[in-house]
């Protein structure tokens, strides 16, 4: 196990191995998502209190779970290379980062277009919002700390930093409609005993969160080789790469 | 048919999020290619200096 485990810390075997992951992840993502967006537009019934407005939670909810797993596996895998100092930590982190902040966007964008019909407004200081902006915030922070700096080892440390510091940020966001009055409603799956939704409902916004997670996967995948040839330029392995 | 894409009216917010959401997926796609193929380019690169 550890074996495998020390593997991971090596450029060349994650670069290959990445290679070989992106095209299974995609046709995962391309399965998992065609199906859920067929079966949540067409076949899903629509809410008896949200009619056909509550399908945009197909694209809303995946998209802020991702936010939220992304940022948690940037501050992780920048720990992981503050602490152990091991370089693909840091390039792992540095791949991340636009793809979160992608899906932060997304879920910011898509819930300000359901709040309009059920709130009667895009936007509203509401704990759960204002915390989702603030990761976008922390998202663009980090990215623009680590190329902020000339030396690149010094800007992976920065960033790792900032990164750890705002994951603090994470269970603000998901425990917020707990803690808070919040117009945003309650969990729906994640919630402990029986989710608040049918199956006709449930298994296309499941199959895209899936679908959601291997695209995340792929692109991570794709961004992380072109970070590690990019941190290994000068390495004797990259010779029969760019060859 | 028309029902469908009337979306009980509320097309105009159902709509565009799915229009959004396909755009950011396609602008990952071709960001982290990009970021790929430039890494490429100037991994060859700094070895061709290497090699002078």
């Amino acid at each position: 196990m550890w074996t495998w485990f020390y593997r991971l810390a090596s450029p060349p075997y994650v670069y290959r191995t990445a290679a070989s992951l992106i095209p299974w992840l995609m046709t995962a993502a391309a399965l998992t998502i065609g199906y859920g967006l067929i079966d949540g537009l067409v076949f899903a019934p629509p809410d008896y209190q949200q009619g056909d407005a509550f399908r945009i939670i197909y694209v809303h909810a995946p998209s802020a779970w991702m936010s939220l797993f992304s940022y948690s596996l940037m501050a992780v895998a920048g720990a992981i290379g503050l602490i152990w100092r091991i370089k693909i930590g840091h390039a792992v982190a540095a791949a991340t980062a636009p793809i979160g902040a992608s899906f932060t966007l997304l879920a910011l964008v898509t819930g300000s277009l359901w709040g309009r019909p059920m709130w009667g407004t895009y936007w509203a200081w509401d704990p759960r919002l204002t915390s989702e902006l603030i990761l976008l915030f922390l998202y663009v922070g980090v990215m623009s700390l680590r190329a902020a700096f000339e030396d690149p080892a010094r800007g992976d440390r920065a960033a790792a930093l900032l990164a750890i510091v705002g994951v603090v940020n994470v269970p603000i966001i998901h425990f917020s409609v707990v803690w808070w009055n919040s117009l945003h409603q309650g969990a729906t799956i994640a919630k402990i005993g029986k989710p608040s939704m049918p199956g006709s409902m449930l298994w296309p916004l499941l199959s895209m969160l899936f679908g959601f997670m291997c695209f995340f996967g792929a692109v991570l995948c794709m961004r992380l080789r072109g970070e590690v040839l990019n941190r290994e330029r000068q390495a004797a392995w990259v010779r029969g790469v760019v060859k | 048919m028309s029902g469908f894409w009337a979306m009980g009216g509320y097309a105009r917010y159902v709509w565009p999020c799915f229009g959004l959401a396909c755009t950011v997926l396609a602008w990952n796609l071709w960001s982290a290619h990009r970021h790929h193929a430039a890494a490429l380019v100037r991994a060859r690169r700094a070895l061709e200096m290497q090699d002078e």
